[in-house]
């Protein structure tokens, strides 16, 4: 399957796993899909067969409510079966609402709690550095996680140590939870904010896969870590879920789920 | 107990290049002696505790034995759903350094004072806790608790504080330490509040009691087999630290004892329910908290102990 195939089966799959769990988040995981499939399939150093190669590229969700996304486009690449992601969030299942200690092999840490992944990022990649080692770490943060003083703790760290094994990639959907996330925080101007914080930053369209690809692959070109702007559509490939914050919570019904597998052509 | 602090990291350091500090901006000269040889693993995480307590998370699921290290309210308080998450969620082996705990930083006013500590990081599972007394019990237990390869919240104080132990202390993680055995009463207690429990000690021996005396240096796992036994062996037991009366170490006795269905009278003595300010100095804060032997004394003669 080709990129834009494979991103479209997930977002299917990401309706249908939400209408039959009736777990939420659908539009913050429909917007970071494109993201996901660039890194699993292209950038990052890693083996489903061997999940904890100590070797490998690490990848560290920040919006820990897009789990979804991110199992999805794990069963996808490989890690597990695909009929397993329809146990989320259901008892004693591996795939819990936000990640947690008993996630499969492949999701790397607890999320949920935002503005801890860019931290835990920032610890390892020193670390790694530390011990001259080779692994890279590529985090996810929503725009509404920004909001999190953490994050500029964070961010004034790894710019502080040019930690040029650590990339960034913001979700930029400018939807957060209940509102417009540019009125809810003075976010913008972006990029005037990573770039002054020490990081080499540039803004993408974050449904373009070799623009993902392209900007991902700079990883380790300079001597500073790396912020992707990636400009995304909350709900995306769905139209009656586009830049609808309803989203955030509704579940889809059953004749929904077919609107937009039609609508998907998957 | 800071230098002792940074003696022994320093040792630490230097036997296993896998330990590593996070430091919040302070200690000024503390630890240069570590920087001589490995200044890449003294890292100053800036005024940003909640980043780094996660960012020594981090560095633990990479491979380190990370230290966190600064005054006691800031590693603790200010950076708690980073502790609770990253580090004890996950079980990573951090050992979360609070310098200056309890009064020590006295007339530094509330802000620096950390008499709710204790029961913040009680109440996360996954977590020790130990509180040395004094230097050397610091220099004892702190290799015990890299061997331990968990998360644990190691409550240490400041500067000069006195020796409690005559002698070098056998002391194992997770076990008390009986300093002076006796009858009828038990003084168990926990940190730096140890000279008042020796002052007390002293006061109830002249008026005719035996009773025994306890560092309790670890507080999480707490010894329920010291407890266990001493339901027989004590009609009384009284605890001392330099914490809130309530959610401390003297709770979790009583705990204890509770579920016990123990007859054992609990008395415990810390810092009352209220902040403790407009002082100048640890003793002058001691005072205001009640935390003497005269208003121990009188405490214990209302209780109808003395």
């Amino acid at each position: 399957m080709k990129y834009k195939e494979i991103a479209s089966q997930i977002r299917y799959t990401l309706c249908d796993v939400s209408s039959k769990t009736k777990t939420p988040h659908l539009g913050s995981c429909l917007s970071c899909v494109d993201i996901l499939v660039s890194l699993y399939w292209e950038i990052m150093n890693i083996d489903p067969k061997a999940p904890d190669n100590p070797e490998r590229d690490f990848f560290l969700l920040g919006k820990g409510h897009a789990a979804s996304a991110l199992y999805t486009a794990l069963a996808y690449r490989g890690y597990f079966s695909i009929d397993s992601l329809y146990e989320h969030g259901q008892t004693n299942s591996q795939f819990e609402e936000h990640p947690g200690i008993h996630s499969p092999a492949g999701v790397e840490t607890v999320s949920g709690s935002l503005g801890h992944a860019l931290s835990l990022a920032a610890g390892m990649a020193l670390s790694t550095r530390l011990q001259r080692k080779t692994n890279r770490f590529f985090t996810l943060l929503g725009d509404g996680e920004l909001n999190e003083g953490t994050i500029w703790e964070a961010a004034m760290f790894a710019g502080g140590k040019r930690l040029n094994n650590l990339v960034a990639i913001v979700d930029f959907n400018k939807l957060q939870g209940t509102g417009e996330s540019c009125e809810i925080m003075h976010l913008e101007p972006l990029e005037d904010k990573w770039r002054a914080f020490g990081w080499h930053t540039i803004r993408i369209d974050g449904h373009d896969i070799n623009a993902l690809i392209s900007a991902l692959s700079d990883i380790g070109k300079y001597d500073k870590p790396i912020c992707i702007i990636a400009d995304t559509v909350k709900g995306k490939g769905i139209s009656f879920m586009e830049n609808d914050n309803n989203w955030h919570y509704r579940i889809p019904k059953a004749e929904e789920v077919e609107d937009a597998k039609q609508e998907l052509s998957v | 107990m800071r230098n002792a602090f940074a003696k022994v990291l320093t040792e630490l350091a230097r036997d296993d290049d896998k330990v590593l500090l996070y430091y919040a901006d302070i200690g000024n000269r503390l630890f240069n002696p570590l920087k001589e040889f490995a200044a890449d693993r003294a890292i100053n995480a800036g005024i940003a505790e909640a980043n780094m307590a996660s960012m020594a998370a981090g560095s633990a699921m990479m491979g380190h034995k990370p230290f966190i290290y600064t005054i006691t309210p800031f590693t603790t308080a200010r950076n708690f759903e980073q502790i609770k998450i990253d580090i004890a969620y996950q079980n990573q082996p951090v050992v979360i350094v609070g310098t200056g705990s309890g009064l020590s930083y006295a007339n530094l006013g509330p802000t620096h004072h950390s008499f709710e500590d204790i029961a913040l990081m009680r109440s996360l599972p996954n977590m020790n806790i130990v509180c040395p007394a004094d230097a050397l019990e610091l220099e004892i237990l702190m290799p015990q608790i890299i061997e331990l390869n968990q998360p644990c919240y190691f409550r240490i104080g400041k500067k000069n504080e006195p020796e409690v132990h005559p002698t070098r202390p056998d002391l194992k993680f997770g076990k008390a330490h009986i300093m002076q055995q006796g009858k009828q009463i038990a003084i168990l207690a926990t940190g730096t509040i140890m000279p008042l429990a020796q002052e007390l000690q002293s006061a109830l021996i002249e008026a005719g009691h035996s009773p025994e005396l306890v560092s309790f240096h670890t507080v999480k796992p707490l010894d329920e087999s010291y407890l266990q036994t001493s339901q027989d062996r004590f009609k009384h037991v009284i605890t001392l630290e330099e914490h809130n009366e309530r959610g401390g170490f003297g709770s979790a006795v009583l705990e204890y004892f509770n579920d016990q269905n123990s007859q054992v009278a609990v008395h415990r003595f810390g810092i009352p329910d209220r902040f403790i300010d407009q002082v100048h100095s640890p003793e002058d804060a001691r005072t205001k908290a009640g935390l003497t032997l005269a208003a121990i004394s009188e405490r214990l003669k209302e209780r109808g102990v003395l």
